[in-house]
Protein backbone atom coordinates (compact mmCIF):
# COMPACT_ATOMS: atom_id res chain seq x y z
CA UNK A 1 0.00 0.00 0.00
CA UNK A 2 1.10 3.43 -0.72
CA UNK A 3 1.77 5.78 1.98
CA UNK A 4 0.44 9.37 2.58
CA UNK A 5 3.32 11.02 2.93
CA UNK A 6 6.99 9.28 2.93
CA UNK A 7 10.23 10.96 4.24
CA UNK A 8 13.54 8.79 3.30
CA UNK A 9 16.31 9.81 5.41
CA UNK A 10 16.03 13.55 4.76
CA UNK A 11 19.23 16.12 5.50
CA UNK A 12 18.96 19.76 5.34
CA UNK A 13 21.34 22.28 6.40
CA UNK A 14 20.89 26.34 6.92
CA UNK A 15 24.32 27.54 6.53
CA UNK A 16 26.10 25.83 9.66
CA UNK A 17 22.53 24.73 11.47
CA UNK A 18 21.35 21.46 10.54
CA UNK A 19 17.74 21.75 10.32
CA UNK A 20 16.88 18.19 9.65
CA UNK A 21 19.23 15.37 10.05
CA UNK A 22 18.41 12.29 8.59
CA UNK A 23 15.01 12.55 8.95
CA UNK A 24 12.78 9.38 8.09
CA UNK A 25 8.87 8.52 8.15
CA UNK A 26 6.09 7.07 7.15
CA UNK A 27 2.20 7.91 7.03
CA UNK A 28 -0.27 6.44 6.15
CA UNK A 29 -3.50 7.17 3.96
CA UNK A 30 -6.19 8.21 6.23
CA UNK A 31 -3.80 8.77 9.53
CA UNK A 32 -4.36 11.65 11.77
CA UNK A 33 -0.98 12.25 12.97
CA UNK A 34 0.74 14.89 14.82
CA UNK A 35 4.24 16.28 14.66
CA UNK A 36 5.30 17.91 17.76
CA UNK A 37 8.36 19.74 19.18
CA UNK A 38 9.94 22.66 21.03
CA UNK A 39 10.26 25.83 18.45
CA UNK A 40 13.45 25.22 16.28
CA UNK A 41 13.28 21.12 16.11
CA UNK A 42 12.45 20.90 12.57
CA UNK A 43 8.87 20.71 12.18
CA UNK A 44 8.06 23.71 9.89
CA UNK A 45 11.58 22.92 7.49
CA UNK A 46 10.26 18.91 7.33
CA UNK A 47 6.79 20.79 6.44
CA UNK A 48 7.70 23.21 3.67
CA UNK A 49 10.65 20.58 2.73
CA UNK A 50 7.44 18.30 1.97
CA UNK A 51 5.74 21.03 0.26
CA UNK A 52 8.58 21.97 -1.89
CA UNK A 53 9.28 25.33 -0.46
CA UNK A 54 12.57 24.00 0.57
CA UNK A 55 14.73 21.46 -1.42
CA UNK A 56 16.66 18.73 0.98
CA UNK A 57 20.05 18.35 0.92
CA UNK A 58 19.63 14.68 0.32
CA UNK A 59 16.86 12.36 0.95
CA UNK A 60 13.75 11.23 -0.60
CA UNK A 61 10.44 12.73 0.35
CA UNK A 62 6.86 11.91 -1.58
CA UNK A 63 3.33 12.18 -1.45
CA UNK A 64 1.10 9.47 -2.61
CA UNK A 65 4.07 7.80 -4.09
CA UNK A 66 4.61 11.09 -5.88
CA UNK A 67 8.35 12.50 -5.23
CA UNK A 68 8.02 16.42 -4.43
CA UNK A 69 11.21 17.27 -6.60
CA UNK A 70 10.91 14.72 -10.04
CA UNK A 71 7.20 14.56 -10.11
CA UNK A 72 6.49 18.00 -8.33
CA UNK A 73 2.77 18.79 -10.28
CA UNK A 74 1.36 16.02 -8.91
CA UNK A 75 2.55 16.01 -5.46
CA UNK A 76 1.81 19.49 -4.98
CA UNK A 77 -1.66 19.21 -6.66
CA UNK A 78 -2.41 16.34 -3.96
CA UNK A 79 -1.36 18.35 -0.36
CA UNK A 80 -3.03 21.40 1.25
CA UNK A 81 -0.95 23.19 3.64
CA UNK A 82 -1.58 26.14 5.79
CA UNK A 83 1.39 28.23 6.51
CA UNK A 84 2.34 28.86 9.99
CA UNK A 85 2.63 32.43 9.46
CA UNK A 86 -0.44 34.90 9.15
CA UNK A 87 -0.05 35.82 5.38
CA UNK A 88 -2.42 37.11 3.36
CA UNK A 89 -2.84 39.58 -0.31
CA UNK A 90 -4.17 42.62 0.72
CA UNK A 91 -5.90 43.38 -2.69
CA UNK A 92 -8.39 40.57 -2.67
CA UNK A 93 -11.71 39.44 -0.81
CA UNK A 94 -12.25 36.43 1.05
CA UNK A 95 -14.28 34.57 -2.15
CA UNK A 96 -11.64 36.26 -4.43
CA UNK A 97 -8.88 34.90 -2.38
CA UNK A 98 -10.00 31.17 -2.73
CA UNK A 99 -11.20 31.43 -6.85
CA UNK A 100 -7.78 32.74 -7.73
CA UNK A 101 -5.81 29.42 -5.27
CA UNK A 102 -8.83 27.23 -6.58
CA UNK A 103 -7.46 28.30 -10.36
CA UNK A 104 -3.18 27.30 -9.29
CA UNK A 105 -4.76 24.22 -8.99
CA UNK A 106 -6.85 24.23 -12.39
CA UNK A 107 -9.88 24.71 -10.77
CA UNK A 108 -12.07 26.74 -12.71
CA UNK A 109 -15.84 26.70 -11.38
CA UNK A 110 -14.75 25.42 -7.75
CA UNK A 111 -17.98 27.37 -5.58
CA UNK A 112 -20.09 25.10 -4.79
CA UNK A 113 -16.85 23.64 -2.51
CA UNK A 114 -16.08 27.17 -2.03
CA UNK A 115 -19.47 27.75 -0.06
CA UNK A 116 -19.03 24.48 1.80
CA UNK A 117 -15.43 26.04 3.02
CA UNK A 118 -16.86 28.87 3.97
CA UNK A 119 -19.89 27.69 5.88
CA UNK A 120 -17.78 25.03 8.02
CA UNK A 121 -15.18 27.59 9.27
CA UNK A 122 -17.80 30.46 10.03
CA UNK A 123 -16.34 32.43 7.23
CA UNK A 124 -19.57 32.86 5.34
CA UNK A 125 -20.88 36.17 6.61
CA UNK A 126 -17.25 37.55 5.60
CA UNK A 127 -17.09 36.62 2.26
CA UNK A 128 -16.87 39.49 0.32
CA UNK A 129 -14.99 41.86 3.10
CA UNK A 130 -11.64 42.62 1.84
CA UNK A 131 -8.29 40.32 3.67
CA UNK A 132 -7.42 43.47 5.41
CA UNK A 133 -10.38 44.00 7.48
CA UNK A 134 -10.68 40.75 8.98
CA UNK A 135 -9.37 39.97 12.38
CA UNK A 136 -6.33 37.60 12.82
CA UNK A 137 -8.27 34.43 13.86
CA UNK A 138 -10.39 35.21 10.62
CA UNK A 139 -7.32 35.32 8.36
CA UNK A 140 -6.06 32.16 9.82
CA UNK A 141 -9.06 30.36 8.67
CA UNK A 142 -8.53 31.58 4.84
CA UNK A 143 -5.35 30.18 5.04
CA UNK A 144 -7.08 26.94 6.20
CA UNK A 145 -10.21 27.40 3.52
CA UNK A 146 -6.99 28.11 0.57
CA UNK A 147 -5.28 24.97 1.83
CA UNK A 148 -8.48 23.27 1.13
CA UNK A 149 -10.11 24.94 -2.12
CA UNK A 150 -8.62 21.67 -4.13
CA UNK A 151 -9.97 19.03 -1.67
CA UNK A 152 -6.34 17.31 -1.17
CA UNK A 153 -6.00 13.82 0.17
CA UNK A 154 -2.85 15.08 1.87
CA UNK A 155 -3.80 18.13 4.77
CA UNK A 156 -0.97 19.70 6.35
CA UNK A 157 -1.96 21.97 9.16
CA UNK A 158 1.16 24.05 10.83
CA UNK A 159 0.06 25.33 13.69
CA UNK A 160 -3.72 25.90 12.31
CA UNK A 161 -4.90 27.38 15.55
CA UNK A 162 -2.34 30.29 16.99
CA UNK A 163 -4.51 33.35 17.48
CA UNK A 164 -8.05 31.54 16.46
CA UNK A 165 -11.04 31.96 20.04
CA UNK A 166 -11.68 28.32 21.69
CA UNK A 167 -15.35 28.47 20.12
CA UNK A 168 -13.92 28.61 16.39
CA UNK A 169 -10.90 26.60 17.49
CA UNK A 170 -14.00 24.25 18.20
CA UNK A 171 -15.57 24.48 14.24
CA UNK A 172 -12.20 24.17 12.78
CA UNK A 173 -11.63 20.52 14.25
CA UNK A 174 -15.13 19.42 13.93
CA UNK A 175 -14.39 20.21 10.41
CA UNK A 176 -10.88 18.63 10.09
CA UNK A 177 -12.27 15.91 11.33
CA UNK A 178 -14.81 15.21 9.35
CA UNK A 179 -12.51 15.65 6.46
CA UNK A 180 -10.54 13.11 7.99
CA UNK A 181 -13.44 10.85 8.55
CA UNK A 182 -13.91 11.09 4.24
CA UNK A 183 -10.39 9.75 4.27
CA UNK A 184 -8.35 12.55 4.27
CA UNK A 185 -4.71 12.52 6.00
CA UNK A 186 -4.23 15.06 7.97
CA UNK A 187 -1.00 15.92 9.70
CA UNK A 188 -0.78 18.43 12.23
CA UNK A 189 1.98 20.68 14.15
CA UNK A 190 1.16 22.46 17.02
CA UNK A 191 2.00 23.81 20.47
CA UNK A 192 -1.47 22.78 21.97
CA UNK A 193 -0.52 19.85 23.47
CA UNK A 194 -4.27 18.82 24.92
CA UNK A 195 -5.49 19.30 20.66
CA UNK A 196 -3.01 16.54 19.75
CA UNK A 197 -3.71 14.27 22.58
CA UNK A 198 -7.80 14.53 21.91
CA UNK A 199 -7.29 14.62 17.73
CA UNK A 200 -4.07 12.88 16.69
CA UNK A 201 -3.54 8.68 16.38
CA UNK A 202 -0.08 8.39 15.93
CA UNK A 203 2.72 11.45 16.92
CA UNK A 204 6.17 11.78 16.23
CA UNK A 205 8.12 13.93 18.55
CA UNK A 206 11.09 15.94 16.70
CA UNK A 207 13.98 17.32 18.68
CA UNK A 208 17.30 19.53 17.30
CA UNK A 209 16.20 18.33 13.83
CA UNK A 210 15.62 14.40 14.54
CA UNK A 211 12.83 11.95 15.44
CA UNK A 212 12.85 11.45 18.80
CA UNK A 213 9.85 9.01 19.85
CA UNK A 214 7.37 8.07 17.16
CA UNK A 215 4.56 5.96 18.14
CA UNK A 216 0.72 5.80 18.58
CA UNK A 217 -0.54 8.78 20.88
CA UNK A 218 -2.04 5.59 23.61
CA UNK A 219 1.62 3.54 23.09
CA UNK A 220 3.08 7.20 24.51
CA UNK A 221 0.92 7.97 26.99
CA UNK A 222 0.84 4.08 28.28
CA UNK A 223 5.08 4.52 28.68
CA UNK A 224 4.19 7.36 30.89
CA UNK A 225 1.21 6.33 33.09
CA UNK A 226 -1.03 8.74 34.69
CA UNK A 227 0.45 11.48 32.75
CA UNK A 228 -0.97 13.97 29.83
CA UNK A 229 0.63 14.13 26.65
CA UNK A 230 2.26 17.46 28.43
CA UNK A 231 3.96 15.40 30.88
CA UNK A 232 4.75 12.64 27.59
CA UNK A 233 6.35 15.86 25.78
CA UNK A 234 8.59 17.30 28.92
CA UNK A 235 9.77 13.92 29.82
CA UNK A 236 11.02 13.41 26.57
CA UNK A 237 13.11 16.30 25.63
CA UNK A 238 14.88 16.48 28.14
CA UNK A 239 16.18 12.49 28.09
CA UNK B 1 -3.19 26.02 -18.27
CA UNK B 2 -6.15 27.08 -15.80
CA UNK B 3 -3.02 28.08 -12.93
CA UNK B 4 -1.70 29.89 -16.05
CA UNK B 5 -4.84 31.85 -16.64
CA UNK B 6 -5.00 32.54 -12.97
CA UNK B 7 -2.25 33.69 -12.42
CA UNK B 8 -2.39 36.49 -15.21
CA UNK B 9 -5.35 37.18 -14.05
CA UNK B 10 -4.70 37.49 -10.25
CA UNK B 11 -1.15 39.83 -11.57
CA UNK B 12 -4.19 41.95 -13.88
CA UNK B 13 -6.49 42.58 -11.16
CA UNK B 14 -3.89 43.33 -8.85
CA UNK B 15 -2.29 46.79 -10.48
CA UNK B 16 -6.23 47.53 -11.65
CA UNK B 17 -7.86 47.71 -8.50
CA UNK B 18 -4.81 50.86 -7.89
CA UNK B 19 -5.37 51.69 -11.23
CA UNK B 20 -5.07 55.34 -10.03
CA UNK B 21 -1.59 55.13 -8.89
CA UNK B 22 -0.51 52.66 -11.40
CA UNK B 23 -2.06 54.03 -14.60
CA UNK B 24 -3.90 57.50 -14.09
CA UNK B 25 0.00 58.56 -11.75
CA UNK B 26 2.47 57.76 -14.58
CA UNK B 27 -0.26 59.43 -17.44
CA UNK B 28 0.00 63.21 -15.16
CA UNK B 29 3.64 62.40 -14.72
CA UNK B 30 4.09 62.15 -18.51
CA UNK B 31 1.98 65.08 -18.80
CA UNK B 32 3.52 67.24 -16.90
CA UNK B 33 7.35 66.10 -18.76
CA UNK B 34 5.45 67.21 -22.04
CA UNK B 35 4.19 70.43 -20.75
CA UNK B 36 7.55 71.90 -19.41
CA UNK B 37 9.93 70.37 -21.97
CA UNK B 38 7.41 71.23 -24.80
CA UNK B 39 6.95 74.89 -23.27
CA UNK B 40 10.39 75.68 -23.37
CA UNK B 41 11.57 73.76 -26.95
CA UNK B 42 8.84 73.20 -28.71
CA UNK B 43 9.45 76.76 -30.97
CA UNK B 44 13.17 76.34 -31.02
CA UNK B 45 14.21 72.65 -31.72
CA UNK B 46 13.33 70.23 -34.49
CA UNK B 47 14.28 66.76 -34.90
CA UNK B 48 14.22 64.70 -37.71
CA UNK B 49 11.76 67.11 -39.66
CA UNK B 50 9.49 67.77 -36.86
CA UNK B 51 8.54 70.03 -33.96
CA UNK B 52 9.80 68.88 -30.73
CA UNK B 53 6.46 68.23 -28.91
CA UNK B 54 5.66 66.04 -31.77
CA UNK B 55 9.40 64.37 -31.28
CA UNK B 56 8.75 63.86 -27.29
CA UNK B 57 5.64 61.97 -27.40
CA UNK B 58 6.33 59.00 -28.75
CA UNK B 59 9.58 58.78 -26.26
CA UNK B 60 7.69 59.99 -23.33
CA UNK B 61 4.80 57.29 -23.87
CA UNK B 62 7.34 54.39 -24.90
CA UNK B 63 9.64 55.35 -21.38
CA UNK B 64 6.22 55.05 -19.42
CA UNK B 65 5.48 51.78 -20.68
CA UNK B 66 8.98 50.51 -19.97
CA UNK B 67 8.81 51.73 -16.48
CA UNK B 68 5.25 50.55 -15.81
CA UNK B 69 5.73 47.33 -17.05
CA UNK B 70 9.16 46.91 -14.82
CA UNK B 71 7.67 48.36 -11.87
CA UNK B 72 4.26 46.11 -11.93
CA UNK B 73 6.19 42.67 -11.72
CA UNK B 74 9.03 43.89 -9.48
CA UNK B 75 6.90 45.53 -7.24
CA UNK B 76 4.34 41.96 -7.25
CA UNK B 77 7.49 39.96 -6.47
CA UNK B 78 8.69 41.91 -3.43
CA UNK B 79 5.40 42.68 -1.55
CA UNK B 80 4.64 39.14 -2.39
CA UNK B 81 8.21 37.95 -0.65
CA UNK B 82 8.17 40.49 2.53
CA UNK B 83 4.61 39.95 3.27
CA UNK B 84 4.80 36.07 2.92
CA UNK B 85 1.66 36.09 0.20
CA UNK B 86 4.48 34.18 -2.53
CA UNK B 87 4.07 30.95 -0.38
CA UNK B 88 0.05 30.96 -2.12
CA UNK B 89 2.00 30.82 -5.92
CA UNK B 90 5.02 28.52 -4.73
CA UNK B 91 2.57 25.64 -3.28
CA UNK B 92 0.33 24.92 -6.05
CA UNK B 93 1.88 22.86 -9.36
CA UNK B 94 2.11 25.97 -11.60
CA UNK B 95 5.08 24.95 -13.87
CA UNK B 96 8.12 27.67 -13.89
CA UNK B 97 7.38 28.38 -17.68
CA UNK B 98 3.64 29.41 -16.74
CA UNK B 99 4.50 31.36 -13.65
CA UNK B 100 7.18 33.44 -15.66
CA UNK B 101 4.42 34.06 -19.18
CA UNK B 102 1.95 35.14 -16.40
CA UNK B 103 4.08 37.74 -14.71
CA UNK B 104 5.30 39.01 -17.92
CA UNK B 105 1.92 39.18 -19.78
CA UNK B 106 0.78 41.23 -16.93
CA UNK B 107 3.35 43.95 -16.93
CA UNK B 108 3.42 44.18 -20.94
CA UNK B 109 -0.44 44.61 -20.09
CA UNK B 110 0.24 47.40 -17.72
CA UNK B 111 3.14 49.02 -19.80
CA UNK B 112 0.25 49.06 -22.82
CA UNK B 113 -2.18 50.20 -21.22
CA UNK B 114 -0.81 53.12 -19.47
CA UNK B 115 1.67 53.95 -22.31
CA UNK B 116 -1.78 54.21 -24.66
CA UNK B 117 -3.14 56.78 -21.85
CA UNK B 118 0.04 59.09 -22.71
CA UNK B 119 -0.90 58.85 -26.16
CA UNK B 120 -4.41 59.83 -25.82
CA UNK B 121 -3.76 62.34 -23.57
CA UNK B 122 -1.11 64.03 -25.22
CA UNK B 123 -3.11 64.00 -28.57
CA UNK B 124 -4.21 67.51 -27.36
CA UNK B 125 -0.66 68.99 -27.54
CA UNK B 126 0.56 67.71 -30.91
CA UNK B 127 -0.80 66.23 -34.39
CA UNK B 128 0.87 62.48 -34.28
CA UNK B 129 0.45 59.96 -37.04
CA UNK B 130 1.59 56.50 -37.20
CA UNK B 131 3.22 55.76 -40.00
CA UNK B 132 3.79 52.34 -39.36
CA UNK B 133 1.80 50.51 -36.39
CA UNK B 134 3.26 47.28 -36.72
CA UNK B 135 6.88 48.74 -36.16
CA UNK B 136 5.39 50.99 -32.90
CA UNK B 137 2.92 47.71 -31.44
CA UNK B 138 6.07 45.35 -32.01
CA UNK B 139 8.64 47.58 -30.16
CA UNK B 140 5.64 48.64 -27.52
CA UNK B 141 5.29 45.11 -26.82
CA UNK B 142 8.50 43.67 -26.94
CA UNK B 143 10.29 46.55 -24.83
CA UNK B 144 7.36 45.59 -22.26
CA UNK B 145 8.38 41.97 -22.11
CA UNK B 146 11.95 42.82 -21.29
CA UNK B 147 11.26 45.33 -18.89
CA UNK B 148 8.88 43.17 -17.59
CA UNK B 149 11.32 39.98 -16.71
CA UNK B 150 14.13 42.76 -15.61
CA UNK B 151 11.35 42.93 -13.51
CA UNK B 152 10.94 39.95 -12.20
CA UNK B 153 15.06 39.28 -12.05
CA UNK B 154 15.19 42.38 -9.47
CA UNK B 155 12.06 40.68 -7.69
CA UNK B 156 13.78 37.56 -7.28
CA UNK B 157 17.12 39.62 -6.28
CA UNK B 158 15.55 41.99 -3.80
CA UNK B 159 15.25 41.48 -0.30
CA UNK B 160 13.89 44.78 0.73
CA UNK B 161 12.28 47.69 -0.28
CA UNK B 162 15.30 50.06 -0.71
CA UNK B 163 17.18 46.92 -2.80
CA UNK B 164 14.54 46.76 -5.17
CA UNK B 165 14.34 50.99 -5.16
CA UNK B 166 17.76 50.86 -5.89
CA UNK B 167 17.90 48.04 -9.27
CA UNK B 168 15.17 50.75 -10.12
CA UNK B 169 17.27 53.88 -9.56
CA UNK B 170 20.70 53.22 -10.58
CA UNK B 171 19.65 51.35 -13.56
CA UNK B 172 16.41 51.39 -15.26
CA UNK B 173 15.73 55.00 -14.46
CA UNK B 174 19.35 56.05 -16.27
CA UNK B 175 19.09 53.72 -19.09
CA UNK B 176 15.35 55.02 -19.99
CA UNK B 177 16.52 58.68 -19.28
CA UNK B 178 19.51 58.48 -21.55
CA UNK B 179 17.99 56.51 -24.56
CA UNK B 180 16.76 59.41 -25.88
CA UNK B 181 13.80 59.92 -24.85
CA UNK B 182 14.17 63.68 -24.88
CA UNK B 183 16.38 64.12 -27.86
CA UNK B 184 18.14 62.17 -31.38
CA UNK B 185 21.43 60.22 -30.00
CA UNK B 186 22.94 62.56 -33.41
CA UNK B 187 22.75 65.82 -31.00
CA UNK B 188 25.14 64.21 -28.86
CA UNK B 189 28.83 64.12 -28.88
CA UNK B 190 30.67 61.45 -31.14
CA UNK B 191 31.46 59.79 -27.34
CA UNK B 192 28.34 59.51 -26.22
CA UNK B 193 26.81 58.41 -29.24
CA UNK B 194 28.81 55.69 -29.27
CA UNK B 195 27.86 54.91 -25.45
CA UNK B 196 24.14 55.39 -26.48
CA UNK B 197 24.71 51.95 -28.64
CA UNK B 198 25.65 50.00 -25.63
CA UNK B 199 22.22 50.74 -24.47
CA UNK B 200 19.12 48.42 -24.97
CA UNK B 201 16.46 50.59 -24.41
CA UNK B 202 17.86 52.94 -26.84
CA UNK B 203 17.05 50.80 -29.76
CA UNK B 204 13.93 50.44 -28.41
CA UNK B 205 12.60 53.70 -28.25
CA UNK B 206 14.47 54.44 -31.49
CA UNK B 207 12.66 51.81 -33.36
CA UNK B 208 8.93 52.37 -31.29
CA UNK B 209 9.92 56.11 -32.88
CA UNK B 210 10.40 54.79 -36.53
CA UNK B 211 6.91 53.90 -35.85
CA UNK B 212 5.58 57.27 -35.33
CA UNK B 213 7.70 59.44 -37.95
CA UNK B 214 9.46 56.70 -40.29
CA UNK B 215 12.53 58.23 -40.01
CA UNK B 216 15.14 56.78 -36.95
CA UNK B 217 18.53 57.00 -35.68
CA UNK B 218 18.87 53.26 -36.62
CA UNK B 219 17.76 51.13 -39.14
CA UNK B 220 14.66 49.73 -37.50
CA UNK B 221 15.46 45.84 -38.90
CA UNK B 222 18.62 46.40 -36.49
CA UNK B 223 16.98 47.93 -33.18
CA UNK B 224 14.26 45.17 -33.71
CA UNK B 225 17.07 42.60 -33.85
CA UNK B 226 18.98 43.76 -30.62
CA UNK B 227 15.84 43.91 -28.50
CA UNK B 228 14.52 40.49 -29.70
CA UNK B 229 18.09 39.44 -28.64
CA UNK B 230 17.73 41.09 -25.25
CA UNK B 231 14.12 39.44 -24.92
CA UNK B 232 15.71 35.75 -25.43
CA UNK B 233 18.63 36.25 -23.40
CA UNK B 234 17.00 38.50 -20.33
CA UNK B 235 13.73 35.65 -20.91
CA UNK B 236 16.34 32.67 -20.58
CA UNK B 237 18.54 34.07 -17.54
CA UNK B 238 14.63 34.69 -15.76
CA UNK B 239 13.56 31.18 -16.89
CA UNK B 240 16.88 29.71 -15.37
CA UNK B 241 16.46 31.78 -12.08
CA UNK B 242 12.81 30.18 -11.58
CA UNK B 243 13.57 26.40 -12.78
CA UNK B 244 16.52 26.94 -9.59
CA UNK B 245 13.78 28.61 -7.07
CA UNK B 246 16.51 31.49 -7.13
CA UNK B 247 15.45 33.11 -3.89
CA UNK B 248 12.50 31.59 -3.82
CA UNK B 249 12.25 27.80 -2.65
CA UNK B 250 15.15 27.57 0.20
Amino acid sequence: MVSAVSIVDVVKHFGALQALVGVSLDIAEGEFFGLLGPNGAGKTTLISTLAGLVRADSGHLSVLGNDVVRDYRKARSLLGVVPQELVFDPFFSVRETLRIQSGYFGLRHNDDWIDEILENLDLAGKADVNMRRLSGGMKRRVLVAQALVHKPPVIVLDEPTAGVDVELRQGLWQFVRRLNGEGHTIILTTHYLEEAEALCGRIALMKQGRIIALDTTANLMAAHPGGSLEDVFVRTMNQ
Amino acid sequence: MIGFWTLFYKELLRFWKVAFQTVGAPVLTALLYLLIFGHVLDEHVQVHGVRYTSFLIPGLVMMQVLQNAFANSSSSLIQAKITGSIVFVLLPPIPYGAFFAAYVLASVARGLMVGLGVLVATLWFAELRMAAPLWVLAFAVLGAAILGALGMIAGLWSEKFDQLAAFQNFLIMPLTMLSGVFYSIHSLPAFWQGVSHYNPVFYMIDGFRYGFFGVSDVAPEASLAVVVACFAAVSLLTLNLLRRGWKLRA
